[in-house]
């Protein structure tokens, strides 16, 4: 027994943990600056988002070592019940979730506030790798694309109901999973970035305008393959779906998205200045990132955070305390521990025996890839204001736990990497 | 593992390009521009302005002329300000509902996040009643500041005041003056701005998004202190001042008093004044526009700017400057027959009296216009030269008295006078062969000539002093310096030797000495002053009073010249006011027997209230003994004359024009 355990600890990929923990140090210690108030400078209170983030990272701790202490087998076999207790929740949330700022998102539980759709992410992420996993020994087809791609909407529309679209389009980069399982090809990915390009490019022109300069370029395609017809007729079926996907996006646009996402894109894409009004969040948070120039200005020492200028600044924000008081350096070691923790994920996701292990580590790396571009993206003014948390940093127990499980059942499977799960 | 390993490679470097795309943007948020920095700051930081006070200024004993008096600013930001009490509001400081509401249109257009004046210059009373409320009011606090206060009300026009600066004033100064500053806009306060300004000061704090203050901006690292203005000393006898002041007293008119070894200007009033604490605190505006409009002027600083025809005392400077000249010496006689005879017996100039032969020394005393004749026509006719040519040199030899250009006084406005070049006359007369006898009114001190009260008490200083001046001047310290302006130090000479005044100083001896003399009745017992009466002619009017004088005679400590308009005769009334100040200032009490100094204090020489006059029933007046054209224009012109207020006022500038 003892023995066992030994070696047990023993296969625990360290670095991860180390790479965790300092991240979740980061957090709160610059939540302790967010929310820090030059009047009361006393260190320690629960009264305090810093206080209450110390008691989450201690129950987050708890929580790690009790996972890897759990058999590897419960994870993949009960799966399907995390699946569908999670989205039971998310209904419930919808009938007894307390309203913040417009989403009905939270389960208030008296002493904590449960947020479901972080562990949706963390359940959709294991039933996929479960449901996957038991075809990786056939070719991919479309039908267990479409199935996998069921598993992954329908949370998806659940939370859309509430309607929390960060948190919805924090599903959508589980394409990487399928495409490592070979569910998407190159082309389908090459594809869905120029799609992208073209819906960004279609909102910043006016929809005619982007379709005669379309019409041109394909025109002289045309033109230089006049001699081969296929080409031809591809091109037009091209040139078809372009004008058909450009008209969409107006739509799109004018009639699916919220008021208040048109304006935080308009406001991404400067088509609109209103820096006391809509623009003010993304303004200010600007302003507390760039004011930190190379060095920061040191611990405690942001004025934009300390009085309040940068909203949510302890949550979706944090980012601004980290940039304004640390500066570029501080930043870019925020980023290059995090690539670090991402680029180990894929290292762990390759070496592991079982496709559940692996697909499952994929999904991992995804969704927190997602959450770091989206959340910096946001506060430096590349992506327009969507509402998620940075994660391990930004304040906050459910998404600071449901992290935290979704890392710690991947370092358990590689903990048993050579057991069968 | 399958065959999609090599898949992790795009997944890796998917997630490697965007964290690269994230460091970039931060490059250039947080290392190439650097407008953010700037953002903060301006967000965060809030200038406080403290506001110096500005210079006091004492006179040559030590007394208070002028001090500050602190006042309250009302500030408001209008976004805080949050259910208050209106009525009690506006009932603390006094104003009206529609005028609330004003106020807080006028501040929300400046800036509903910043904080802006809602009321200026609160007094201390009204201050201490709307402090007790305070609390009540979220949005609002009160800033400290200072006015100018004169204890005593006097010397408005030496002084002069300070206002709120104009857009005008603010880019010329710079960018030194910011809204809401004030500026000296006349007298002393004008001249010596640049000193008595003070440096304004900056705090920096730190204020929360609410605008709440938080603290201290970079510990103060950018802070600056209000540097205090300089105080001036001023060369104004306080007591002396307020004695010149209440003998002018309802009339028009000018006391300067000089000491001669200096140029310090002892006393200087300016007559109709008014209290120059009218020019400060909330009612200024009103207060101004009354004494703009009213008729007898008391902006007008007539002893630099009120300009008349010297009289007498240019017999003083004739007799100075025909000695130098050498057309005539101390034992020169010439034969007064009642008057002057000139240009061949085509012209008579009238003299007082029947003086028979007359010597240079008496000619001074008994004020002997023929003798100044017979003088005049030497120096211009009997010196072997062309009369524009010999004019030149009397001019020439005039001006180094100070006549007919600045003297240089620290006030703004100062006035040249007048003393015209040959050429006016060469091109009054279409030629150059003018003698004495086409300007011999000159000769006394009349026709065109003018001078202002400021520079008749100097030229008593020269006498005084036998022979030089220093500038007038009314500051002569500032801060803990001795001097004020070094042009101050510097001896100016007339022009004439020193041996040749006892003689004249002589005959202003006797003027005042001795029976015979024009200011007999002005003499002071105890004390030698050399003095005379003098009387600007007027065509409006009553003639201007004059009289000037120094003493004592050994070591002149005054000189003095009074001018009061429109009463008459100089010794009567402008020579008992000199009379007063003199033996004041010198013995610290006045000896002038009561029933004179009644009759002094209780004069008034003021016009009479304009009266409205109708044009139409003039014009039907006069239509009867009008009947040749000319005399229509000329009626008509009269006319003007009496409809246009400004002709009554500045009447003595006019004088110098009509004498021909």
């Amino acid at each position: 027994m003892n023995n066992q355990k030994n070696s047990f600890f023993g296969k625990i990929d360290w670095l991860t943990i180390t790479l965790w923990l300092s991240l979740c140090l980061i957090g709160l210690f610059n939540i302790r600056a967010a929310v820090f108030n030059p009047e009361m400078p006393g260190f320690f209170t629960l009264g305090t988002n810093y206080g209450k983030q110390s008691l989450y990272l201690i129950s987050a701790i708890i929580l790690g070592i009790s996972i890897l202490i759990i058999d590897a087998k419960f994870f993949s076999s009960a799966s399907p019940i995390f699946y569908g207790i999670t989205a039971i929740l998310l209904v419930i949330v919808l009938v007894v979730g307390r309203n913040v700022g417009g989403n009905q998102a939270w389960i208030d539980l008296g002493f904590f506030r449960l947020q479901p759709s972080e562990f949706a992410k963390l359940s959709t992420c294991l039933l996929l790798a479960n449901f996957l996993s038991a075809q990786s020994n056939k070719a991919p087809t479309m039908q267990t694309l479409a199935m996998g791609a069921g598993i992954v909407l329908f949370p998806v529309f659940l939370v859309m109901l509430q309607p929390d679209t960060g948190s919805a389009l924090a599903f959508f980069s589980l394409i990487f999973v399928f495409y490592r399982e070979g569910y998407v090809n190159n082309e389908l990915l090459i594809f869905g970035g120029l799609c992208i390009l073209l819906f960004v490019l279609a909102l910043l022109f006016n929809p005619w305008i982007l379709i005669l300069v379309l019409a041109a370029i394909i025109g002289f395609f045309m033109w230089s393959f006049r001699k081969k017809r296929k080409y031809i007729i591809n091109l037009s079926i091209l040139f078809a779906a372009c004008t058909a996907f450009i008209l969409c996006v107006d739509l799109v646009y004018d009639h699916v998205l919220q008021p208040h996402q048109r304006d935080r894109i308009d406001i991404i894409l400067g088509k609109t200045e209103d820096l006391k009004g809509k623009g003010y969040n993304l303004n200010q948070s600007k302003i507390a990132i760039g004011s930190g120039q190379f060095w920061g200005k040191g611990y405690l020492q942001g004025t934009q955070t300390k009085y309040n200028f940068v909203p949510e600044q302890s949550t979706d924000f944090i980012f601004c305390t980290v940039g304004e008081e640390w500066g570029f350096v501080g930043s870019v070691t925020l980023i290059a521990i995090y690539l670090t923790l991402l680029l180990r994920i894929i290292h762990i996701a390759e070496r592991q025996r079982s496709a559940f292990a692996r697909i499952y580590a994929y999904g991992v790396a995804s969704i927190l890839f997602f959450h770091l571009f989206i959340n910096i993206g946001m506060t430096i003014g590349i992506i327009p204001v969507i509402g998620i948390p940075l994660p391990f940093v930004s304040y906050g127990g459910s998404s600071l736990w449901s992290f935290t499980i979704l890392l710690f059942i991947m370092l358990k499977f590689d903990s048993n990497r050579k057991g069968v799960v | 593992m399958n065959s999609f390993f090599a898949r992790k490679y795009v997944v890796s470097g998917i997630f490697v390009a965007i964290a690269l795309t994230l460091i970039a943007r931060l490059f250039y948020l947080q290392i190439i521009d650097d407008s953010y920095i700037h953002s903060a700051n301006s967000n965060v930081m809030r200038k406080v302005i403290v506001y110096p006070a500005r210079g006091v200024i004492l006179d040559r004993k030590g007394k208070v002329l002028v001090q500050n008096e602190p006042v309250y600013d009302l500030m408001v930001t209008p976004r805080e300000v949050k259910e208050i009490d209106t009525a009690l509001f506006c009932k603390l400081i006094d104003i009206d509902k529609e005028g609330f509401i004003k106020r807080m249109d006028k501040a929300r257009a400046h800036s509903p996040y910043r904080a802006s004046i809602f009321e200026k210059q609160l007094s201390v009373r009204t201050w201490a009643q709307y402090q007790e409320y305070q609390y009540q009011f979220r949005g609002f606090y009160v800033q400290k500041r200072t006015i100018r206060s004169y204890p005593d009300s006097i010397a408005a026009q030496f002084l002069g005041y300070v206002s709120e600066v104009n857009d005008k004033d603010i880019e010329r100064s710079n960018g030194f003056y910011r809204s809401g500053d004030y500026i000296g806009r006349s007298g002393v306060e004008r001249s010596y701005e640049d000193l008595i300004r003070g440096k304004r000061g900056v705090n920096n704090l730190m204020v929360d998004a609410l605008n709440r203050p938080k603290g201290i901006f970079m510990e103060g690292k950018y802070d600056t202190l209000a540097v205090a203005g300089e105080g001036l000393v001023s060369s104004l006898d306080k007591d002396l001042q307020i004695l010149g002041e209440s003998l002018m007293k309802n009339k028009l008119g000018s006391i300067v008093a000089i000491e001669p070894a200096t140029g310090e200007i002892l006393a200087y009033i300016s007559s109709p004044s008014y209290n120059p604490n009218l020019m400060v605190g909330r009612q200024v505006g009103n207060n101004y526009m009354k004494l703009l409009n009213d008729d007898t002027k008391p902006l007008f600083n007539r002893p630099i700017q009120a300009s008349y025809p010297p009289g007498s005392v240019f017999k003083v400077v004739s007799a100075l400057t025909a000695q130098q000249a050498g057309v005539i010496d101390r034992n020169t006689v010439f034969f007064c027959p009642h008057g002057y005879s000139y240009g061949g017996g085509r012209g008579w100039m009238g003299c007082t009296h029947y003086h028979g032969s007359t010597t240079l020394q008496r000619s001074v005393a008994v004020s002997c216009n023929t003798y100044y004749g017979f003088t005049y026509a030497k120096m211009i006719d009997g010196r072997g030269l062309s009369g524009p040519k010999a004019y030149d040199l009397w001019r020439n030899a005039t001006t180094q008295f100070g006549i007919g250009h600045k003297l240089g006084i620290d006030l703004p406005g100062e006035k040249p006078g007048l003393l015209p070049t040959s050429e006016f006359y060469t091109k009054r007369y279409g030629n150059d062969k003018w003698r004495s006898s086409f300007n011999i009114s000159l000769s006394i001190g009349q026709g065109e000539m003018g001078i202002t009260p400021l520079q008749m008490a100097n030229i008593m200083a020269i006498v005084a002093n036998k022979g030089f001046y220093y500038r007038p001047h009314l500051i002569k310290g500032i801060g803990a310096q001795k001097i004020a302006k070094k042009e101050f130090t510097e001896k100016i000479s007339a022009g004439v030797d020193e041996k040749y005044y006892p003689v004249v100083i002589q005959g202003m001896s006797d003027a005042v000495n001795t029976p015979e003399g024009t200011a007999w009745s002005n003499r002071i017992p105890g004390i030698e002053m050399c003095g005379k009466t003098g009387t600007a002619q007027n065509p409006h009017g009553e003639n201007h009073a004059v009289f000037f004088a120094f003493a004592p005679r050994e070591n002149p400590k005054i000189a003095i010249a009074v001018f009061v308009e429109n009463a008459g005769y100089g010794g009567t009334w402008a020579g008992p006011i000199a009379s007063m100040m003199v033996e004041k200032y010198l013995k610290d009490t006045i000896t002038t027997p009561k029933y004179i100094q009644d009759r002094i204090y209780k004069a008034n020489f003021l016009p009479a209230p304009k009266k409205v006059i109708d044009p139409k029933s003039k014009d039907v007046k006069k239509a009867d003994s009008i009947k040749s054209k000319t005399d229509t224009v000329k009626s008509k012109r009269q006319l003007a004359a009496l409809v246009k207020p400004k002709e009554t006022i500045v009447h003595h500038s006019e004088v110098k024009r009509r004498h021909e």
